[in-house]
Order: C-alpha cells, then structure tokens, then sequence
C-alpha cells in the first residue's frame, strides 16, 4: 500500500491542482494495472459494500486503546471522522505488512462472508502492521467515503493527462459500467466496455444564474423560455430495449423510480431525454419536500407509492436513435422532442414541459414571480440556436431563480462539522418563537465566511451549556436571516413548518434575539397550492 | 486555611498567592507577576513588577516595552517571597520558559504554564516536578494527539523543501514568532537560505543578546526581488496568510505548523498547501506521565481540554478539577497576530 499511500500524501500537501494531477499521473505511470482500476472505482464511488460494521471496528478500537467510550466518542467528535480517529488512536505499528492496493481489496471482498471473529483477527493484523496513514487508508477502505480533495473531474484530467485521450470520452468511460476483475487498465481507458453499455448518460448542460437585464440578452424571439421545476434533474437512457435513470450526480436511480420505466416503454424509439424528476399528483407538482419521501429508500411501499406518484417533464432531447445529436439547435431538438411525444398516447405524468408563452421580455417579471405557486422554483432562459453543451457554460442557457422567502432566526444548537470543517461548528439549528417558548424551524450549515464560522466557533466555546459530545446547546443570542425556497405544513416537525433549501443568508449582528420572528409569521409564508 | 489555599487562590485576575502576595500570569494588571513565558496570554501588559526567567527576560522586555519593572533568576534558582520558596523549572515549551514551583511550610504547588515533554532542539527540556498541587494545562488533552518524533518531523519538512523547490516553488512554514519559529529553524538545520518575517528577525535579535544561539537567517524585506528568494525557505507568522508580502512572493507553497494540523479537517481548514503536526505543547501521553509524576493529590487543570481531561484523571483515581483561566490558543492567537503586527504594504 506504501504506493497509494505515498499518492495520498502528495495529494494531500498541496492545494494546487495540477499538482494533485502531477501526482496523480505519476502514480499511473508506475503503479500495477490493478491497483490503477482500484483507485479510479474508489475515487468515482464504485467501492465494494462494507465487509466489517462501523460499531464492531469502534468497539475493537477501544478494546486495543484501553479507553473508555466517551473519551473515543470525544475524539471522534473533535476529529469529525470515523476512520481518521481510529487510526490516530491506535498504538504504533509491531510489524510491517506490504499489500498492494489490489491485494487488500481483494482480501477485503472475501471479509465479508467470514465470522466476527475471522474479521476481527484480520482487522487487528493489519491495523498492528500498518502506520498512521495507512491505518487511515485501510480503514477508509473498509468504508465510509474517500473524500480526499480528488474530484472525478480531476481525476479524469490526470488520466487525458496520461494517455492524451479526450476527457469527456474519459469521463463516460469511468462512470460506466465495469468491474475491477474483469476490465484492463488500457481497455478501461479506452472505453472498450462502453460500446456495451447502453447506459451510458450525458454530461448534463448546466445554467448559470442570470446576471443582466433580460434586454442585453437580445431579441426576445430568439428564447424559449420554460419554467424552472425544482424536483431531480435526470436522464433517461433508452437503448436497445433497455432502460436507465442517471440523476445528475451520475448515480444510477432507474430502481427508485418505477412508475417512470413503466412509461417510457411504451416508446419505440431510442433517445437519451433530459428533464426533471418531479413529485405529482392529479396533474400538478408537489413540493420537493414530498419528493423526498421516495428517494434512497430500498423498499417502496404500495401506500407510498400512491401518496407520491413521480413524474417527468422533459426538457430536451440528447440522442435519438443511436445519434448524438446534441449539436443540433435547441430549437430542432425541442421539435424533435415534441415529435416523439406526440407519436403515442403516454400515461400523463410523464410529459413535455411546457413552453413559457411570451412577446415582449417585461412579460416575464409577473410570470417568474408567480411560479411559486406552480411549485415552480423559477424560470428558465434558453437560446433557441443552443447545442447542448456539456457542462456550465455561460451565454445560451439562464436560470432565473424567484427570490428566496427570508426570516430571521436564533441558533439554538451548533455542531461540529465534517472533513474540511471538522474543528470548526459549522452545522447550526435555528428556533423562532412560539408564545414565550422557543421551536426549531430549521438547521443549516453554509452561506457563511470561513472567518464569520471561527468567530462564531469561538464563541459556541465560550457559550455552550453542556461541554461533551457533539452537538452544543448555546444560549439563544445569535440571530441569522434564513432563506429557502419554499414553505410547506408538516406534521414531521415540531414547528408544523417545513423548509425547503434553508440556508443561512446573512449574520444577524444588529438584531437582538428578542427580534426574532415568530412561528405565527413563518407560516404566513405560505401559498395556498 | 489549608496550606493549599495558603499558596494559590484563583481569582478574577489570575493565579494569586496570598501568603507570597503575588499572581502567577495574571491577566489583569496586578503589583507583581512571576511569568511562566513569553507567549502574549502568560506575559501581559501593565504589571507593576514581574519575576521570569532569565532566558525569558529580554523577550518579555521586546515585547513588553524595555521600561518594565523585571527582575529575572535563572532555572532552578530559588527566591525567597514573603516566606514563600519561588523556583523555575524548565517547561520545554518555548525558549525561556518554565514552570512555577512554590513551597510553604512543605506544601508545593506547580504550575507548568504550557509545556512540552517532548525534547527538542532548541529548548532546555522539560523536567518533571513532584509536588501537593499541579495546575496543568491541556491544550492538547485527548488522546488522538501524540506526536511524531523530532527525526520524523525533520526529515517531513525538508522533503517538502525539497518536493518544493523541484517544482520551482518557495516553501514558506508559518508559526508563532516566539516559539514556533526557533523550533522551525531548528528542525530546518542543515537547510541555506532562511529568510525570516521581520518580526521573527526583531525577536531572534531579542534572544541572541540574552546570550543564546540560533540558526544563521536572513531577514525577508520587500525590497528583495523575486529571484532571491525563488526555491528559497521562509518563516513567518501566520498573520501573514492572505497578505500581500506573501502574493508577492514567487509561486509560494504555504505550510502551518501547529499540533492542530493533526487532523486532516484542521489541514484542510486552512487555505494552505500544506500542515505539520509541530507542537510546543505536550501531548496526550505527555500530559498524562506529567500529571503521574507529580504525584500530586491534586490537580486543576487549565485551558484546552480541560473538562475532558480532568473527567478523564477523575476516573484513572487522580483527584482532579476545572480551572477556567483566559489562558490558551484563542487568547494566543489574537494577541500575536496583534503583537506580530504584520507589515503588509
């Protein structure tokens, strides 16, 4: 492991990129085959399921370290990580053990069917053979995620770096489907898997939010204009009989969305589709809160099922037939995508989404700022000679987002962070009154300055009422304007209110909490549907 | 009154001792303070009289003014104060520092101000005291802190100088000028070219007339053009992180020194390239074989960790407290950022 090892700690002393895609590239070029597709299935997420519980490696952790629980929770705590606090706890080294990459993976695949006790002598073997780092290493790749500043974006840099083939074609190959056992480095780079694959998606075409005045974009006839529909972006990929739902952080969601594979069968043709995944019912679209009830469930129930129905508004058309044809104008493939929608009678939660109809731009001011009560989150601005592009790229496509619904509010709790924000309190609860009391409406955890979150640190610090564990009671001082997108009734929650997207929009430094807003002002927010 | 109480009594104002009549760094002006360093939360402004050690006096009068009331003694040495034996002991934490020992009528208290048990290769090591009461401090009280052995941290920081300079790049390490960047220049030894902030430079000159030695530095001034200093090792305060002496340097790597670069969250925290576990304070098992040595009935422990670490004694059979004091790294940070004062132009 001593290759990867020192790879991870190239990586970890410099916040240059391209340093991180020097040493990237090195560890490619010397490196075993092996160890290579390793490396590339843990940095994009593709890790094999966890072969030892969280609580048994806690528990032998603290077996070996002789301490008692709190005192491994207070650690664990302060480090803001499961793995790095175990190996930080764990005594020096007896042995040396030298595995590379590829050999602990495989050993750690046979783990999983072994007894505890099996797993407990092989984790203790190589915990007493292993220093700091690797301790940490071995532990991450047991489980939990290997954040470690490499994105798949650098990623695929280090290797069109490396082998001088072209990112994007890079980036399908490494998020497609494929085994470590059964795939070469060199035909892995080369895609040789993805010919197969009929799942492959898209780089998504991305909006910036809009910065000018809607006239500098020029002729308004030269836009189509739809609304922004606030569910999950996604695309369905239909292929040769075959069915797939990429979410927009390429994860493959086609099993939790079955009401959608239903409709889309009934296609006879081949296409890549881009749209929104959406909560519906009876034609019109919940708030993302409901949508939210269906996602990373393993089962869905009959009864969710019917309280949450999903549907699909298409946005555009990616490939149809076999053929990228993400060149073509929007304004063509919006054509296309009509054509086919038109060809068959289609269940009607899975539908075009409609066009805004507009002459002159000031028309749109009134209609974005009614979106909200579609469940809409805004509008969307698209130029219709537009390709398709892959990722953000300004000028031909804007999202205009309505304005966020602000309150103000007091912290009533503050908990430590995660990785990067591990030291810092950064995840915040916030409360407004409720006749002489107060209730939680929300926790958020940015939108603050680096400097505004250690000031705010130190005084959690100085204010907290309990002094273990991780989460902090503070007094009731600190007052934050809250923004979010959207208001809804709940009974999940204390308050009866829900918010969608809180986020902390400005420090509060001039109002005192007795300022705050009350619960009675908070659900006032909210539209009748 | 118990002998304890006799010899320390915590007040609003620091650390008293009625029978001697004088504060152990105090933090509110008081007639007479013995001071276990040099750092701005033990040695503050506008005492009357103050009482350190030798090797801490020319720094206490660089950064405290060179008018001060200060008398100084050296390691080990003990004066007699109303009765009450007054002796400093090396802490190892940072050049001239000690721990404060008094005895009355038998009884002893010490109190370490920061330590390190660890030695180094700057300062006079750290020695261990028995006594009746010990006030510790625990900046680093939980056990995921145990640091890497000098030899270690040697060999990481110069091959990162190295990894530097082959890709064209100045490696500049930030810490503390007092303290942290002696012990920086110490473990760079062997290194050429060392540049150092001014105010690093000021408080070197400090020390030398006190009679000590350091490692041969330069002083880094504005007017030195980007050639002199390409591939070359700068120390400076970390005040100067986001300055524009440092965007002017060419194509830096920025490395923290600090034990809170133990952890990768903390490391990558900061927008730096790079952070190194060097600590002057002692850790976990530091701090536990103090408190063990001092076979102290009773110990308070001060800033850091001190409800953990205290509840942590409590249940190892050593009877122990809290002590809330405006001691540590908060209080540190702000008060050298200021005293550093970095010239930014």
């Amino acid at each position: 492991m001593k290759l990867f090892s020192n790879l991870i700690s190239a990586i970890e002393i410099t916040n240059k990129t391209s340093a991180k895609i020097e040493a990237l590239v090195n560890y490619f070029k010397i490196a075993p085959d092996k160890d290579k597709l390793w490396l590339i299935a843990l940095f994009t997420g593709k890790r094999p399921s966890r072969p030892v519980k969280t609580t048994l490696m806690r528990e032998w952790c603290m077996e070996i370290t002789n301490l008692p629980e709190w005192l491994f929770l207070e650690s664990y705590s302060t480090v803001g990580d499961l793995g790095e606090t175990m190996a930080l706890l764990l005594p020096e080294p007896s042995h040396k053990l030298d595995l590379s990459l590829h050999e602990w993976m495989t050993e750690l695949k046979t783990l999983k069917s072994k007894s505890d006790k099996e797993k407990k002598a092989f984790v203790l073997e190589a915990w007493s053979g292993l220093d700091q780092q690797e301790c940490l290493i071995f532990n991450k790749l047991i489980g939990g995620s290997f954040r470690i500043g490499v994105s798949k974006k650098t990623l695929v840099n280090a290797l069109a770096k490396l082998t001088n083939i072209d990112a994007n074609q890079l980036m399908h190959s490494i998020i497609g489907n494929w085994e470590v056992d059964t795939i070469s480095f060199e035909e892995l780079i080369h895609g040789s898997h993805i010919n197969y694959d009929n799942s492959k998606p898209y780089p998504f075409c991305l909006a910036y939010a809009l910065e000018k005045e809607l006239y500098e974009l020029g002729e308004s006839n030269d836009w189509i204009i739809e609304q922004k529909w606030d569910g999950i972006r996604g695309q369905i990929v239909k292929r040769n009989n075959e069915i797939y739902i990429w979410s927009r952080g390429e994860e493959l969601v086609t099993k939790q969305f079955t009401e959608l594979v239903e409709a889309v069968n009934n296609f006879k043709d081949d296409f890549v589709i881009d749209g929104e995944i959406l909560a519906m019912k009876d034609n019109d679209v919940l708030l993302f809160n409901d949508l939210q009830k269906r996602l990373n469930r393993k089962n869905v129930t009959k009864k969710l099922l019917e309280e949450v129905p999903i549907g699909f508004y298409a946005y555009d058309i990616l490939e149809y037939n076999g053929d990228d044809i993400r060149e073509l104008p929007f304004e063509d493939r919006r054509k296309r995508l009509e054509s086919i929608f038109g060809s068959i009678a289609l269940p009607e939660h899975v539908q075009l989404s409609f066009l805004v109809e507009f002459n002159k731009w000031e028309e749109l001011h009134s209609i974005r700022n009614n979106s909200r009560a579609i469940n809409s989150e805004g509008l969307m601005l698209k130029q219709k000679k537009s390709p398709y592009h892959t990722g953000r790229k300004k000028g031909d496509w804007w999202k205009w987002k309505v304005d966020p619904l602000t309150i103000d509010a007091v912290m009533i709790y503050a908990q430590k962070g995660s990785g990067r924000r591990s030291s810092k309190y950064t995840d915040y609860t916030f409360a407004v009154k409720k006749d002489d009391a107060l209730v939680t409406v929300a926790k958020a955890y940015s939108g603050l300055t680096d400097k505004e979150i250690t000031e705010i640190s130190q005084w959690v610090n100085k204010n907290a009422i309990e002094k273990f564990g991780p989460v902090r009671t503070v007094k009731p001082e600190l007052v934050f304007e809250i923004a979010f997108e959207g208001i809804a009734l709940s009974n999940r929650h204390k308050s009866g209110v829900a918010l969608r997207f809180p986020r902390i929009s400005r420090w509060r430094k001039d109002k005192p909490a007795d300022e705050i807003d009350t619960i009675e002002t908070v659900k006032q927010l909210i539209t009748a549907p | 009154m118990s002998k304890e109480n006799q010899l320390v009594k915590f007040t609003k104002k620091g650390i008293y001792c009625p029978q001697g009549n004088f504060y152990l760094d105090p933090w509110y002006p008081v007639d007479y303070a013995i001071i276990s360093h040099g750092h701005a939360d033990h040695a503050r402004w506008g005492m009357k009289r103050y009482l350190c050690t030798d090797d801490s006096k020319t720094i206490l009068q660089h950064r405290l003014g060179a008018d001060i009331s200060i008398e100084s003694i050296p390691y080990k040495k003990e004066l007699t104060i109303n009765g009450v034996r007054v002796s400093f002991h090396p802490a190892g934490h940072v050049i001239g520092s000690a721990q404060i020992r008094l005895e009355y009528k038998g009884y002893v208290v010490v109190f370490t101000g920061d330590y390190k048990t660890q030695p180094d290769f700057i300062t006079t090591p750290y020695e261990p005291l028995k006594c009746n009461t010990f006030i510790t401090e625990s900046t680093f009280g939980l056990p995921i802190y145990n640091w890497k052995s000098e030899e270690e941290l040697r060999d990481d920081l110069h091959s990162w100088v190295r990894t530097n300079q082959s890709n064209n790049r100045t490696s500049v390490f930030l810490g503390y000028s007092l303290g942290k960047a002696q012990r920086l220049l110490s473990l760079l030894d062997g290194c050429d070219n060392i540049y150092v902030h001014r105010s690093i430079h000021n408080l070197n000159e400090a020390i030398l007339s006190s009679g000590i030695t350091l490692p041969k530095t330069k002083l880094w001034s504005v007017d030195l053009d980007k050639k002199t200093l390409q591939n070359k090792i700068i120390i400076a305060p970390p005040a100067i992180l986001g300055s524009r002496m440092l965007k002017r340097l060419p194509n830096p790597a920025t490395a923290i020194c600090s034990g809170w670069m133990q952890i990768r969250g903390n490391r990558r925290w900061q927008a730096v390239d790079a952070g190194f576990p060097v600590s002057d304070h002692a850790d976990w098992n530091g701090l536990i074989s103090a408190v063990k040595a001092s076979e102290a009935e009773q110990v308070y422990v001060t800033h850091g960790s001190q409800a953990v670490f205290s509840k942590y004694l409590n249940e190892i059979g050593i009877k122990a407290n809290e002590l809330i004091t405006e001691y540590g790294d908060e209080a540190l940070a702000k008060a050298e950022a200021e005293t550093d004062k970095v010239t930014v132009e």
